[in-house]
């Protein structure tokens, strides 16, 4: 194990890097997405509800599905990945964001209202900053199931832990690395996970108001 | 008697030219409504079907009446949160439509229940929101936040890095009233500004807000529903019944005496000489002056003059001419006079007879040490001073 890792170090630290970067630029994309969205739909009425709808029956759309859909649509390689993983993370952090946005106090946005602040500073100075812990509670849960579709995206589309995992299951036995290389997959993709996970806590901690936690 | 919150005064102070110069300066300024309706989408009746008013500048006018009468509504349209259906409203003289919603706010005062501070915001960043909002800079926003802060009587450097959740209810609303003040407005709004904290504090909150507009002679229309509220605070009171109609708009002493019809001599209710109380402050009475002596002074000279001037108590006060205690002569002992031990509740001039009262009968005395600016002591008020008060009172209402 110790020199199947050791000989294909690189490869490994390669293929890690590429699997954190992937969930980190779809997360991103989501985030903005997710929350565009959320702030046209809480501004609209009745949009809510169907926005959950929609949300519940896209997570049910099972990852290989979507990217045979995709496929026509965008050539690339690592752009539909990305596209697929963005897909999935845009849902939790979507909810997450229209529940923190409508939570907020009315009577604190008439109060903001009533002092003179435009409709954007009242969603740049009020509405966000309140809904923000909940927007990034949906971040995290986001980041942690953008982690396993990565690795499908990755086995169908390109670099990434999941190839691993893939070239793994295919070759069976021990006496071809086949555990060796789903192990470390597997144990790779939970680091990050944890990392990533640290990270964002460590982000609430320096971006939500100590007035609010 | 030199109030000027009192009515009497106020008119006076609403007929100088804005502008004057002084301590009585007027910075607030006249709010004109006229034929003003509002008809919420879907209802019948209008909640408030044509409101005329005048509040004159520099006043308190309390807008009283039962719930749902249209109080908050017609608040809300003199800073367009709600636009009115029909009609007119002008602050010194100009139309409220003249310039954007946002402008007119950042001009106009708003302090609602509980303070409604936003709680991710420390108290310094809650009461700069309508400076920053203006454009003022740094150091002017945290040379008035400090300002304000002492104003509504917190300790600037304790609290200003506070957030609202590390503040006691009654200090929310405190923050709540810098906030309004802060871009030093003509014209405040409040609505029910301290429905939400306990009766004590609530007195409290309400003599702040009179000694700090004695100070600054803003236009203040404020909202309750709590007619002993109105009194006490009101230089003005209007009494709305549904749909907003005006049953009675004057002086809280005319609502008092002269209700216009029954319902709002039901909504002043019985009791009105002793509401008429809280209209009347200590200054209006004329206080008896005890024996005093000075911690240190010799006790026997103090007794023999206190005997010969008829009293069994004297008030006892400090190198500064601070009252610190009442003491019985039979308490007195030793040579000398000391600090009495216990703290003496003493009633401020400006307080209104029926938080003398309070504080008399909670004496054993039956009487209250009265203090003056800085804590001077001035003299003693007790109940035969009061009752005679309010004879005098109700003599004149008799008339
Ligand atoms: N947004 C609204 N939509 C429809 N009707 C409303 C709305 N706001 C208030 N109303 C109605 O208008 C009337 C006046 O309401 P308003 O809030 O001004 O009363 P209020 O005097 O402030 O009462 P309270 O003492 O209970 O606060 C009420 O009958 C109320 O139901
Ligand atoms: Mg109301």
């Amino acid at each position: 194990m110790w020199n199947f890792i050791h000989d294909r170090r690189s490869e490994i630290a390669f293929n890690t890097y590429q699997h954190a970067l992937l969930v980190f630029y779809a997360v991103v994309i989501a985030t903005i997405l997710a929350v565009v969205i959320a702030v046209v739909i809480t501004r609209i009425r009745g949009l809510d509800v169907a926005a959950n709808q929609v949300s519940a029956i896209a997570l049910t759309i099972p990852s290989f599905a979507l990217v045979g859909l995709l496929l026509p649509v965008v050539h690339l390689g690592p752009t539909i990945g990305l596209v697929a993983v963005a897909f999935y993370a845009v849902w939790p952090i979507l909810r997450n964001a229209v529940v923190g946005l409508q939570g907020v106090d009315p009577i604190l946005l008439e109060s903001a209202r009533g002092m003179g602040m435009s409709e954007a500073t009242v969603l740049w100075r009020v509405r966000l900053p309140l809904a923000w812990p909940v927007i990034l509670a949906g971040i995290r849960i986001s980041t942690q199931m953008s982690m396993g579709i990565a690795a499908i995206a990755s086995y169908a589309l390109g670099p990434g832990l999941g190839t691993y995992i893939f070239t793994g299951l295919s070759k069976g036995g021990v006496a071809a690395n086949g555990l060796n290389y789903t192990v470390v997959a597997i144990v790779g993709i939970v680091v990050v996970a944890l990392i990533a996970d640290g990270l964002l806590v460590l982000l609430g901690r320096l971006t939500v108001s100590k007035g609010i936690r | 008697m030199s109030d000027t919150t009192r009515p009497v005064e106020a008119t006076q102070t609403q007929a100088e030219p804005p502008g004057a110069s002084g301590p009585g300066e007027v910075s607030g300024a006249e709010i004109v409504l006229t034929d003003v309706v509002k008809r919420y989408a879907g209802q019948d009746a209008a909640a408030v079907g044509g409101l005329t008013l005048t509040i004159p500048a520099g006043e308190i006018v309390m807008f009283v009446g039962p719930s749902g009468c249209g109080k908050t509504t017609s608040l809300k349209m003199i800073n367009r949160l709600i636009e009115p259906t029909s009609g007119t409203i002008e602050i010194a003289g100009k139309d409220i439509r003249t310039q954007s919603e946002n402008q007119l706010r950042r001009q106009i005062g708003y302090v609602i229940q509980g303070g409604s501070l936003f709680p991710h915001m420390t108290v310094e960043k809650n009461i700069a929101i309508v400076p920053k909002l203006l454009g003022w800079d740094r150091s002017r926003i945290h040379d008035r936040v400090t300002e304000l802060l002492d104003l509504v009587g917190l300790d600037p450097e304790r609290y200003r890095n506070r957030h609202p959740r590390e503040l006691s209810g009654g200090q929310q609303q405190r923050v709540g009233v810098a906030r309004g003040l802060a871009a030093d407005p003509p014209v405040v709004l409040m609505d029910e500004p301290f429905g939400a904290v306990d009766p004590i504090t609530r007195q409290r909150l309400q003599d702040e807000l009179l000694s700090i507009q004695r100070e600054l002679h803003k236009t203040i229309v404020c909202v309750t529903h709590d007619i002993d509220e109105a009194i006490k605070l009101g230089d003005r009171i209007v009494i709305l019944r549904e749909g907003a109609e005006v049953a009675q708009y004057d002086t809280p002493e005319v609502v008092l005496s002269a209700p216009a019809d029954d319902f709002v001599a039901d909504f002043v209710g019985a009791g009105s000489s002793l509401k008429a109380l809280s209209l009347a402050r200590v200054e209006d009475i004329e206080l008896r002056h005890p024996t005093t002596a000075k911690v240190g002074d010799a006790v026997a000279k103090v007794t023999e003059q206190a005997r010969a001037n008829g009293d069994t108590a004297v008030v006892v006060l400090d190198d500064r001419g601070r009252p610190v205690g009442w003491p019985w002569l039979r308490q007195l002992r030793g040579d000398r006079i000391v600090r009495p031990e216990g703290e003496l509740i003493d009633v401020d001039i400006r307080s209104t007879l029926n938080d003398a009262l309070d504080s008399m009968l909670s004496s054993s005395h039956g009487a209250a040490v009265v203090t003056g600016e800085r804590d001077q002591y001035l003299g003693v008020v007790d109940f035969d001073a009061v009752t005679t008060h309010i004879r005098l009172l109700e003599e004149q209402r008799g008339e």
